[in-house]
């Protein structure tokens, strides 16, 4: 349905009025539109499909994600270590 | 930061199992609606590692599952016509029509081409000034942001050989038909991550509060997946009804309004038929009138189509999940992905295509403990 891959962007440029730019997936790189993420500059972590970016990745929101699940049981350990097999 | 080994850390993945596990104490079903889920769900085994009472239900999410027949006898019509370039992302070309696919096609003469991206079917238009280039535009919200795109730029180019066969559909009408229906079991849903990144999540407030059903929005790593299932089970729990964002790196509220901008620009609202479903009413996009000279559909007149069915199949019912696939009597006999009866067994994001690709051919519990 809507399979993205998150990529780093590495080049920003402009192709016959269209803002697009060069993406990196984890070794491969590749052209891609970036038109509806106008806020996302070189450096910057996108979501793409079909050739788009779709978003820009949020890097705070990522780390309080993983943040939140750092902490998920942390108070069941000081309440009651022993259930934790 | 690399958003991809950081969201499948084993710790933290078993972490959230240990809790959800805390958490439940009542059966409860969810809807994971989008493919890309379902197939990262039993990739990695998620809903067998889950506690028993929790049982996931696998949406509709698959674009190329849900495209009408209509549609792909359409495209099988126009892609045979000696003048076209037919281009298609690549998992549309097994798709079983009412009696052949584009592969057919492909192999009888028909000049079929794979794009990765519908600025890539612009270019084969501007390279052969001489044929008509005519792009298959399938999808949910998450695609049509690029088909637009591509639209508004051949207009601004003057590309007269371009067009498009566009059957777009969409989210929210499809949960609300699901909930509408008698037999739906669905008591939480988790909301396609990619798809509210373009739409936003605000549309599934309404649906949220009239149903009484926790809606989440769900990434597809193994992590964000759970993280999902975790918020809904503590919603369930709580009898709580409300929209969560559990891929907060990734949605805001509002989505993303460039693209909603140039989809608005474009598209117009109308009713769908869902393969496998049936009509959902203003349940997918079209060309509105500015865009209709790009329309393959009326560009070619392909007459009207009568569709036929495998009288066997029962991706429908894989589809709103009232079976899963190894429960269709077909699978994995008749019904293969080297020879798909349905789409649901075709497509990358299909259900049927998952359980047999990942093994998934008797119940777990029957497997030999």
């Amino acid at each position: 349905m809507c399979l993205g891959v998150p990529g780093q962007i590495k080049e920003v440029y402009e192709l016959e009025g269209v803002r697009m730019g060069k993406v990196n997936f984890g070794g491969i790189v590749k052209e891609v539109c970036l038109e509806y993420v106008p806020e996302a500059v070189v450096g910057d972590y996108t979501i793409v499909h079909v050739g788009f970016a779709i978003t820009r990745l949020d890097e705070a929101s990522a780390l309080e994600t993983l943040k939140m699940f750092e902490e998920l049981g942390v108070l069941d350990e000081e309440l009651n270590p022993e259930h934790l097999e | 930061m690399k958003y991809l080994t950081e969201f499948r850390n084993n710790d933290l993945v078993q972490k959230l199992f240990h809790e959800i596990h805390q958490i439940t104490t009542r059966p409860w079903a969810m809807m994971e609606v989008c493919g890309g889920q379902t197939h990262s769900i039993i990739r990695n085994g998620i809903d067998q590692l889950l506690p028993p009472e929790i049982e996931l239900i696998h949406g509709p999410g698959c674009p190329v599952c849900v495209t009408p027949l209509e549609t792909i006898d359409k495209a099988l019509a126009i892609a045979a016509q000696p003048n076209v370039i037919f281009c298609s992302f690549g998992d549309m070309l097994r798709v079983p029509g009412s009696d052949h696919d584009l592969f057919a096609v492909k192999s009888q003469g028909g000049d079929i081409r794979i794009v990765y991206s519908p600025l890539d079917a612009l270019k084969v238009a501007r390279d052969n000034p001489d044929k008509q280039v005519v792009f298959f535009g399938i999808g949910f919200e998450t695609t049509a942001p690029a088909n637009a795109q591509a639209l508004v730029v051949a207009k601004k180019q003057g590309l007269k050989n371009f067009s498009m066969l566009v059957s777009h559909v969409l989210v929210p009408p499809a949960i609300e038909a699901l909930m509408q229906s008698p037999t739906c079991r669905v008591q939480a849903f988790l909301a396609a991550g990619h798809v509210c990144s373009v739409m936003g999540y605000w549309q599934y407030e309404p649906l949220a509060e009239k149903y009484h059903v926790p809606i989440v929005v769900t990434g597809f790593e193994p992590l964000d997946v759970l993280n999902g299932i975790y918020h809904a089970v503590l919603q369930l729990e709580a009898s709580r009804h409300e929209v969560e964002n559990a891929y907060s790196r990734a949605v805001q509220r509002e989505g993303n309004l460039p693209a909603q901008k140039v989809m608005q620009e474009v598209f117009e609202v109308c009713d769908r038929k869902w393969r496998g479903i049936g009509m959902i009413p203003q349940s997918g996009w079209q060309l509105n009138a500015a865009y209709r000279d790009m329309d393959a559909a009326i560009r070619f007149q392909v007459g009207d189509i009568r569709t036929q069915e495998s009288s066997i199949c029962r991706s429908g019912d894989v589809l709103q999940g009232l079976i899963k696939p190894h429960q269709c009597p077909a699978f994995g006999k008749e019904c293969t992905p080297s020879k798909p009866l349905g789409a649901t067994m075709v497509s990358s994001e299909g259900a049927c295509a998952a359980y047999y690709n990942y093994g998934r051919f008797i119940e777990h519990e029957q497997v030999a403990p």
